[in-house]
């Protein structure tokens, strides 16, 4: 078993890892990032829409709306000085952006471009084309290079190792050898993403989106938080849930039924459009986004991915044609708890972007915030982070003696079935809508899998990149979230924001806080 | 439908699809047939760059090709195969920071127009698939390459309006770099991003020759030398 020490280790590479790698960095620490793929590959890289700041190059804005507007979507459960925080370095973080680089799209006055997304009151999201998560994530992981920062690739995040409520490292299963690694730190920060593969092929996300910090952190005693808000994107391709960005409808585009009626205000936050599409869709509706009149040149200019990905997945071409969608898991509101300096309550362990919960976008994040999460709060947990490192001397910690992660014996039951029977589940029970009864049916069972786990396992037996195993360790990262976002969402007797009840269709007084649960249940 | 996959020898699968991507079909065989079927995938919507695959030898990624009866699925080129469809990526991702591919100093005082953000607009669009490498007879070779989408990437920064010295860049990019490519343009070819890194590295050696560096191959050519191009006109 490899050993190795830096003062800061960051769990995961996307955009939340490489700003809080770079500003440790900045802060004197030594760094070093894993990540279970490379550095460019991670979900960062699928954010279209843009990156929020009140700059006003588009027509006016302040930050108050921006704040105004963010609290809005939060339906009341939001931290009003994280979001007071949050929205004011907004255009300092994003001058930052283009000071290292980034290839924001641009105005006739040379200025950074903006465009409206839902639930702003103004033009707001900085963008480059639909590639905007691809152009930020890229310009980041060449900084990542400038500053020769330390990046461990394809290394998948086993343990949070932690002592005394205090952290000291973690363990790692290195893919390609099928070696257990251990690397210390004084500390450690969380970055690893959300959890919307729960709901498996219904979400829009990349398939390793499946939550490994959050799981982690909370077995080494960590606090998760709000997991029951999951955001359903309103419009992802009907037949393979690939993203068509807000942007599309921020742009002018249409919502239209098989009569081609519209039925709802398509720039309203995307919680209220998805509830809107899904009774419209009850009804027997088929649902399509509308693009055609903003014309061929206006679709290759600010949209050309989206062309690109309707033609080869529902065969047709936006410019002529209406595109089929439906709504999918986008974005997990939830997430480890931190205070206001980006801490869990495990001493020394940080957490930041969606893993983490910083209570800034509530029940409802909007679109382009989380970009901008990732940078502001990226930033801070990395400064804090190596600040704490340099006040700790390294403990001095036993190692552990690594336990088996694959049995010889072949499962009993395949875990790939499970996975996907899990999704259908929670997107038909624990999705746009949900009852008591629907909640509870998908807990009994979540509960029944959780009990049979031991029957499942991976058929394939190599150590070497073993993918089979990969995705077990995955599907009982998400298995575990899973009882936890139900715990929540049941727990939940009202309306608000993403999380909408059909039993209770109103929001409640009594409901205004944040759910907090930990190893052992909700616990306020 | 059949097709074969290059894995310890060529196996063939018999998979029942219509109208699907390569990525759907791995991912089809590796639940329902074989478990040890090893791939990468990320995002499936061609941004992420982790299931770049050669189909009957031409690179390609998986998840939006459209797979046809008789396919033959390999691993890329000029890399370390770990597992079947997985290659080591470590060589070409070290590239980029041999290029030195960033803004050497950030101001972050300069304003850029609509012409200025479009000179490098598509090359911010690489994915880093590495499909350029697989199809690079260079890289082939002479694993010291830069290769293409270093040298996309070393273009993109030393066009960049916010690059206030584009030296750094320049000079490294010399020795294994922009003089060693054919200009082949596999990597055009190949790329699905339509990146041409064999026209970014033609404007890169217009810019080192800027720089007063020349093509070393030249150099042995003695009674040429002396500033004078072949048709006479003087050289920089």
């Amino acid at each position: 078993m490899q050993n190795s020490k830096s003062d800061v280790l960051i769990v995961g590479a996307g955009g939340a890892g490489l700003v809080a790698a770079l500003s440790a960095h900045e802060s004197g620490a030594t760094v070093r990032v894993i990540t279970k793929e490379y550095a460019t590959r991670s979900q960062t890289c699928m954010a279209q829409g843009g990156i929020n700041a009140a700059l006003g190059n588009a027509g006016e804005d302040s930050v108050d709306a921006h704040i105004a507007n963010t609290l809005k979507s939060a339906h009341g459960i939001a931290n009003a000085k994280a979001i007071e925080l949050l929205c004011s370095q907004a255009p300092d973080a994003v001058e930052w952006l283009d000071s290292i680089g980034v290839c924001f799209s641009r105005t006739e006055e040379s200025k950074i471009a903006q465009r409206t997304l839902g639930g702003a009151s103004a033009p707001r999201a900085c963008y480059a084309q639909d590639y905007t998560g691809l152009k930020i994530l890229h310009t980041l992981y060449d900084r990542c290079n400038e500053a020769n920062i330390e990046i461990l690739d394809e290394k998948f995040l086993l343990n949070i190792e932690s002592s005394e409520n205090s952290v000291y490292g973690v363990s790692v299963l290195d893919i390609k050898s099928g070696e257990i690694e251990f690397y210390e730190a004084k500390s450690v920060i969380i970055a690893t993403g959300g959890y919307s593969r729960l709901y498996d092929k219904y979400s829009t996300n990349a398939k390793g989106t499946t939550g490994d910090g959050l799981a982690c952190a909370i077995r080494a005693g960590a606090r998760v938080s709000d997991m029951e808000f999951i955001q359903f994107h309103p419009t992802a391709l009907k037949n393979s849930s690939i993203l068509i960005s807000e942007s599309a409808r921020g742009a002018g585009g249409y919502l239209l039924n098989s009569k081609g009626e519209r039925f709802t205000n398509e720039l309203a936050p995307r919680d209220e459009v998805a509830r809107a599409i899904h009774y419209e869709s009850m009804k027997g509706e088929e649902i399509f986004l509308d693009i055609r009149h903003l014309g061929e040149k206006f679709i290759d200019e600010e949209l050309p991915q989206e062309r690109k990905l309707a033609k080869l997945y529902e065969n047709i071409d936006p410019v002529y044609d209406l595109i089929p969608i439906k709504p999918v898991a986008h974005y997990t509101m939830g997430g480890i708890e931190v205070n206001s300096e980006s801490q869990t309550s495990v001493s020394g362990l940080f957490a930041v972007g969606e893993c983490a919960n910083h209570r800034v976008h509530g029940a409802n994040r909007l679109g382009g915030n989380s970009l901008l999460e990732l940078v502001v709060f990226g930033k801070q947990a990395g400064t804090n982070a190596a600040e704490y490192a340099k006040s700790k001397k390294q403990k001095q910690v036993p190692l552990r003696e690594p336990k088996r992660v694959f049995s010889d014996s072949n499962p009993e039951v395949d875990f790939y079935k499970v996975k996907e029977n899990l999704g259908e589940l929670f997107y038909k029970n624990v999705g746009i809508v949900r009852t008591k009864e629907s909640l509870q049916t998908t807990l009994d069972v979540v509960n029944k899998e959780r009990q049979r786990v031991n029957l499942m396992g991976v058929e394939d037996k190599s150590t070497i990149y073993n993918t089979n195993l990969i995705e077990f360790l995955e599907f009982q990262n998400l298995l575990e979230l899973s009882s936890l976002v139900l715990s929540c969402a049941i727990f939940r007797e009202e309306s608000r924001g993403a999380h909408y009840r059909e039993d209770f269709t109103k929001e409640s007084e009594a409901f205004a806080s944040h759910t907090v649960i930990d190893r052992d249940g909700v616990v306020e | 439908m059949k097709i074969k996959i290059q894995r310890e020898t060529l196996e063939e699968f018999e998979v029942d699809v219509h109208d699907a991507t390569l990525l759907t079909v791995l991912n089809k065989i590796k639940v329902e047939q074989d478990k040890t079927l090893t791939f990468s995938s990320g995002c499936r919507s061609s941004v992420c760059g982790s299931c770049s695959v050669r189909v009957n030898a031409k690179e390609v990624l998986a998840c939006s090709y459209k797979l046809q009866e008789g396919d033959v699925v390999q691993p890329l080129r000029n890399a370390p195969v770990i597992r079947d469809l997985v290659v080591d990526m470590k060589k070409s991702y070290e590239t980029n920071r041999r290029a030195k591919a960033w803004l050497s100093r950030i101001t972050g005082d300069v304003s850029l127009s609509i012409e200025h953000e479009k000179i490098n607009e598509i090359q911010s669009d690489c994915i880093l698939c590495g499909s350029c490498y697989s199809a690079c007879p260079v890289f082939a070779v002479n694993d010291e390459f830069l290769g293409p989408f270093a040298l996309t990437r070393a273009w993109k920064y030393t066009s960049d309006k916010r690059q206030n010295e584009t030296k750094e860049i320049v000079d490294v990019i010399q020795t294994n770099g922009v003089w060693s490519c054919t200009l082949c343009n596999e990597c055009t070819l190949v790329c699905p991003q339509n990146i041409s890194s064999k026209a970014d590295i033609e404007k890169l050696r217009s810019k080192s020759a800027m720089a007063g560096y020349s093509d070393p191959s030249f150099a042995n050519f003695g009674s040429f030398g002396g500033g004078v191009s072949f048709d006479g006109s003087p050289s920089f």
